[in-house]
């Protein structure tokens, strides 16, 4: 079991990520994953995005979208497992994969992001 | 049950039975509940996908041409369609629950649950304005 003192924090990220992510994800996805690989709307070109994303603003937001939204998947993502699939015996092991994961990716985002050049 | 001894005619029937595994899908409330549940593996998807971007836009014009080329596969197409639906999902679902989370006084009176929900979908119109506007070039 997750410590208990380690809750509120955790619920405190899950709320964060929902707001980011419900602000900032469905228009990028759009963009990003669809409307660009679907030929809706041309890409910009890369000098631009090239840019855009060395900016250091740009990558500071981008940290803290990417972590807020991981630990907020996570975070539902443990309560999806344990409440859809009835596995609470698995507790442990299921918050270690949701919140390791959410780690370990942030942890390269974080290497990502520091390393643009 | 054959390995269980001690069966008896009156053996206490338990309190609680199991639900099934599939209890979500016995009714539309449910099955809501458990959509907005799973948006949470394709917002991980999409954080992956945003940073494979990053990344190859970060290595230069080819690795991102490359990646251009990879994005149009139709496996990750479709698999980007349907995180677009959940993620969409997701945002709805966040700011119509926002008024029953927030509860804000202003000079001792509740602000009605209508001004809340209508201010984050504000918030998420300048929000996609402004990527807009940055993603694009202005």
């Amino acid at each position: 079991m997750v410590r208990r003192s380690l809750e509120p924090v955790l619920w405190l990220l899950f709320s964060a990520g929902g707001v980011v992510s419900a602000l900032v994800l469905p228009i990028l996805v759009l963009l990003l994953g669809v409307a660009f690989p679907l030929g809706w709307l041309d890409p910009p070109n890369y000098e631009h995005l090239s840019a855009v994303l060395l900016h250091p603003i740009t990558r500071l937001a981008l940290f803290g979208i990417c972590v807020v939204s991981l630990f907020h998947a996570a975070h539902r993502f443990r309560f999806t497992l344990y409440d859809g699939l009835q596995i609470k015996h698995l507790n442990e092991m299921i918050a270690l994969f949701c919140y390791g994961g959410a780690i370990v990716l942030s942890l390269w985002a974080g290497y990502l992001l520091l390393s643009l050049r | 049950m054959s390995g269980r001894a001690a069966y008896t005619e009156y053996h206490p029937r338990w309190l609680r039975r199991r639900p099934s595994t599939y209890w979500w899908l016995e009714r539309r409330a449910y099955l809501s509940f458990i959509t907005r549940e799973l948006s949470s593996i394709f917002i991980a998807w999409f954080v992956v996908y945003l940073l494979l971007f990053v990344r190859a836009v970060s290595l230069g014009h080819a690795r991102y041409l490359e990646f251009v080329v990879w994005s149009r596969h139709p496996v990750v197409m479709v698999l980007n369609v349907v995180t677009l639906f959940f993620v969409v999902y997701h945002a709805v679902t966040w700011f119509n629950l926002a008024p029953k989370a927030m509860v804000v006084h202003v000079r001792g009176k509740r602000l009605p649950a209508s001004l809340i929900s209508a201010s984050n979908y504000g918030a998420w119109v300048v929000a996609t304005a402004f990527l807009l506007w940055l993603v694009l070039g202005g």
